[in-house]
């Protein structure tokens, strides 16, 4: 149905980067208030396609193939609601870490442009205009990114421009030549017409290739480590929670509602799963042999992506029913625990790195154990990253896992299972030097304007997605098996 | 959640909670206001104890208590209340209760309280979950959380020491748990979602399936193994002794090594049906891998000097007292393995408390530091005797019991090599404890105790450390000498035999 909401969180980051720039002096409180109409309004339209399924809307007063298109389908939904909240906890947090800096003024505008070309790129139903909001999204992420401003910081985010700039050509090339094939950008005209033609295949490697190295899949992963880690705290935990999930959501989508089954085949699927089995193995050793905090998670974000790719392959060999349905509602499960742990990490990294004057892991055990409740956020946000029990990322293995016995797959487990020991591995480096002999603290939290937010994102990716999932199934449309 | 809410189902959930929600508020208490911390450590464990008193009653009556969340479609939270998740839900409330009153006492004046408190009543809450899990997933997550909220508690102290004590501790248990999920997993995708029934729910699996049984069945032992310190998975066990003494006493007689033996009894009587398992082979390697643990930990325990670290291969070996039980084929044994699992506890725990008290009222750690300790604490001294002469065998003692009932099952079983290991082990129990007990009360003291504490108290230690170990040496005189009265351990162990074999 047709839902004129649909444009809001869209508009309303717009017009608050628009609002940011015009009174800078009522920087922070507009800021707030702006993240909070754009969360509201992301939560919105989750609930309107909750209530009411899927919604579309054309903008522009044209018909669909030329106007832009809108849409929101229990996909996007989830996503939205993701950022909406990441978002909204991340806004409050940068209250308190950017204030009284100069950083302030830049942040905000850039900030929103981000929030806006996120939630653009859940809701685009077309590939010309997703392909617009992911080049604004390149742009704002790689600004965003130099904000602290250092050298390192600098030559970090320019490579990271650079390389989403050859991913988004990549992914335009092959969106022209759809468009030269079919005359219709549409994802669902798109979708009905397509043949398994070399064509439609070149552009699936194509559009697939460039999209992979937006979201840094092994070994297109190289830009991302010192991007993230460089990057201020807030921005970080945006950068690695919400930007390279969209480019991971645009495959997922091409692959499930795009081309056609003889196209996303066995073949295609197992260099996907490879690629991300690499990603797990090799970011997670990454993430064990890091020195610094930061590097460390950045590193585990690209094995956590790989977990994303694993999915692929057991998708295409389960046929259509509960058991695939189980995958694909797993699959959003995976990406956003990640995305809620991995905001709630980099946050309370962001507050060690604060307290301590630096991020080298092993001389942080003063600041971790000066600061309880930011140490439990990383705990918590730690055993998500695990994949322990309850969190969300808990169930989305235990669904892969059946899955990888089910398909006979079972090559697939042994990559899961020593991602997970590495992931208890790198984790417990951290946590364990919270363990110390430094004096007691006196309170649980010691700050709670920067120390709520992230300890709630923690809270969610474990209590939240781990003991109530359910309601990803039934937005997604699925019934499930019952038990 | 389609169920109506009546008190059978919220009252496993509310038991969960009783633990759950005092441990989540400590974590927020200021580390200088400990009434505050006391009052909810106390009220929380007074709590779940009347709720767990109305469990029993309402499972001897043939209740039906189960609490159900559904997490995603296909996968439910369920916690259900049996005989058998009864035994070990009344154990570690009772011993959580005590081990509070000691742990409140042990750390006075020590740092870090809150942290220490609130993970504690985490561990406890997991213990409670993995007991009134009701299918292998719910199993699985508790496990998996009380390895979590344990990590804390060994590395509590901060020392170099403890941080390796904890890694090692980590990296074990990490890996069995890992087993266990792949296991769990294994099994779920071959049979569906895995409850726990009682007589077992894979006999009717077709022929085929069988060796993936078999398979899944290691797996799984390898991951229950590693917390019930089955050889040569134990090798966390020793290591972890550098934990405050309340937290050796919660590791070896509550949490998490009895959470890995409650596991092994509950996949082979619930998950595989002991008559399947038997019929599979599976029996025989659990009883090989449980003898050569029982023979191996006394050994070891031997050789140690270290009072703590003897204890911990003593519990090495005694632990899989009940895996024994669990492998021997008859009601008998089952009473003798399952009875082992509360009567272990008591006698373990009273042990530890007493080293404990030894080492904060003397400085004395070693068994070589013991001679005439039984002068110098005569309380102490003598529930620390009930607890060695009980784990050795001796009647009228709760150890005796089980061992008399292992045996007896295994000669009714016509297994009559199992009499040669409870004999040898008899005897090495004999040779670990009797010199310390020798020592402790016929040996003169010396001059001057490695670092003596005076407490202001009338008794030889500080009431709160003396007490508990009192209670439960109490508690194994009552255990056995009272074994035929209703409700004692023993006749709830037959209840549990008698629903399993459906006599």
């Amino acid at each position: 149905m047709t839902s004129t909401s649909l444009f809001l969180p869209v508009a309303l980051p717009l017009l608050g980067a628009l609002l940011v720039t015009a009174l800078p002096r009522k920087m922070p409180i507009l800021g707030a208030l702006a993240a909070l109409a754009t969360s509201g309004s992301g939560l919105w339209v989750t609930t309107q396609t909750w209530l009411h399924g899927d919604l579309g809307l054309v903008l522009g007063g044209w018909g669909l193939p030329l106007g832009i298109g809108l849409a929101a389908d229990g996909l996007s939904a989830a996503l939205l609601a993701m950022s909406s909240l990441v978002g909204l906890g991340t806004s409050v947090y940068a209250i308190g870490y950017f204030a009284g800096s100069e950083r302030c003024t830049h942040f905000w505008p850039l900030w929103f442009l981000l929030w806006a070309s996120l939630n653009g790129v859940f809701l685009a139903a077309d590939l010309f205009n997703l392909y617009v909001m992911l080049e604004l999204l390149g742009l704002s992420a790689a600004a965003l990114g130099a904000l602290t401003g250092t050298r390192e910081a600098l030559a970090a985010n320019l490579r990271y421009l650079l390389v989403g700039l050859l991913g988004s050509i990549t992914y335009l090339l092959g969106v022209a030549l759809l468009y030269t094939g079919y005359g219709t950008l549409d994802i669902g005209l798109l979708g009905a017409r397509i043949q398994p033609t070399p064509l439609a295949a070149t552009a699936l490697v194509l559009m697939v290739a460039g999209l992979a190295l937006k979201a840094a899949l092994f070994p297109m992963h190289f830009w991302l480590p010192p991007a993230h880690a460089n990057a201020p705290a807030p921005v970080s935990a945006a950068l690695s929670a919400l930007v390279v999930k969209t480019a991971f959501y645009l495959i997922l989508r091409l692959w499930l509602d795009l081309f056609p089954p003889a196209l996303t085949n066995a073949a295609a699927a197992f260099v996907l799963g490879t690629l991300g089995a690499g990603a797990v193995l090799w970011g997670s050793w990454r993430a064990l042999r890091a020195e610094r905090l930061k590097l460390l998670a950045a590193y585990s974000t690209v094995a956590q992506i790989g977990y994303l790719f694993l999915f692929f392959p057991l998708l295409q060999a389960t046929p259509a029913g509960a058991a695939r349905d189980d995958l694909i509602a797993a699959c959003v499960l995976m990406a956003m625990t990640h995305s809620f742990a991995k905001a709630g990490f980099f946050l309370a990294a962001g507050l060690v790195q604060q307290k301590a004057g630096h991020d080298r892991i092993d001389e942080l055990g003063g600041a971790a154990q000066s600061m309880p409740a930011t140490t439990f956020s990383i705990a918590l946000a730690g055993s998500a990253l695990i994949g322990l029990p309850p969190s969300g990322s808990f169930i989305a293995k235990w669904v892969m896992m059946r899955g990888a016995f089910e398909t006979g797959q079972w090559w697939w487990l042994i990559i899961i299972g020593a991602g997970t020991l590495l992931a208890a591995a790198y984790i417990f480096r951290v946590l364990s030097r919270a363990f110390g002999l430094e004096p007691t603290p006196q309170c649980f939290v010691t700050d709670a304007r920067a120390e709520i937010p992230a300890l709630l994102l923690a809270l969610a990716s474990v209590v939240l997605l781990g003991l109530a999932a359910g309601p990803i199934w039934s937005l997604l449309g699925f019934e499930g098996v019952q038990a | 959640m389609s169920q109506p809410l009546t008190w059978t189902s919220v009252l496993p959930g509310a038991i969960l909670l009783s633990s759950l929600i005092p441990g989540a508020l400590i974590f927020l208490v200021k580390e200088e206001s400990h009434i505050l911390r006391g009052v909810l450590n106390m009220t929380g464990a007074i709590i779940k104890l009347v709720l767990v008193a109305v469990l029993i009653w309402g499972v001897f009556l043939g209740g039906i208590f189960e609490t159900r969340l559904t997490i995603a479609p296909g996968l439910a939270l369920v916690l259900h209340a049996d005989a058998l998740s009864v035994l070990f839900v009344t154990l570690s409330t009772v011993l959580w209760l005590v081990t509070t009153i000691y742990a409140i006492g042990y750390l006075e004046h020590s740092p870090n309280r809150s942290r220490f408190f609130g993970f504690f009543s985490l561990c406890v809450s997991a213990t409670v979950g993995i007991a009134l899990a009701g299918n292998l997933l719910t199993f699985v997550i508790f496990y998996e959380i009380l390895t979590l909220a344990t990590y804390p508690l060994v590395a509590h102290r901060g020392t170099p020491d403890a941080t390796r004590g904890a890694k090692i501790y980590l990296a074990y248990t990490m890996g069995g748990g890992l087993a266990l999920l792949v296991g769990a997993v294994w099994l779920r995708s071959l049979t569906g979602p895995v409850d726990f029934i009682q007589g077992g729910v894979l006999a009717g699996l077709p022929e085929a399936l069988h060796p993936q049984l078999i398979a899944i069945f290691v797996l799984l032992l390898i991951g229950l193994g590693v917390k019930a310190a089955l050889v040569p998975l134990h090798g966390w066990l020793p290591q972890s002794m550098v934990a405050p003494a309340p937290v050796s006493a919660l590791l070896h007689a509550v949490a998490v090594v009895k959470a890995g033996a409650f596991g092994i009894v509950r996949v082979v009587y619930d998950v595989y049906g002991v008559e399947f398992a038997a019929h599979l082979g599976l029996l025989t390697l659990l009883g090989v891998a449980a003898s050569i643990t029982i023979i191996y930990g006394s050994i070891m325990a031997l050789t140690q000097d270290g009072l703590k670290k003897r204890l911990a291969y003593s519990t090495v070996s005694q632990v899989s007292y009940i895996a024994l039980g669990a492998s021997i084929l008859g009601p008998v044994a089952t009473i003798g393995g399952l009875v082992h699992l509360v009567h272990q506890g008591i006698m373990k725990i009273t042990l530890f408390f007493c080293a404990g008290n030894y080492a904060e009222t003397l400085g004395v750690h070693k068994v070589s530091e013991m001679d005439g300790v039984g002068r110098r604490m005569p309380w102490t001294t003598l529930a620390f005797t009930v607890g060695a002469l009980g784990m050795i065998g001796i009647p009228p003692i709760a150890g005796f019991v089980s061992k008399w009932y292992l045996g007896l099952g295994a000669v009714e079983a016509g297994e009559h090599w199992v009499l040669l290991v409870l004999a040898a082990s008899t005897l090495l129990n004999a040779g670990y404890f009797m010199p310390i007990l020798y020592k402790a009360w016929f040996r003169p003291p010396p001059d001057a105790w490695p670092e003596e504490h005076v407490f202001e108290s009338r008794f030889e230690t500080m009431g709160a450390l003396l007490w508990p170990p009192v209670i439960t040496a109490a508690l194994c005189l009552i255990a056995g000498l009272l074994a035929a009265a209703p409700f004692s351990p023993l006749e709830w162990a037959t209840l549990i035999a008698r629903r399993e074999y459906g006599l």
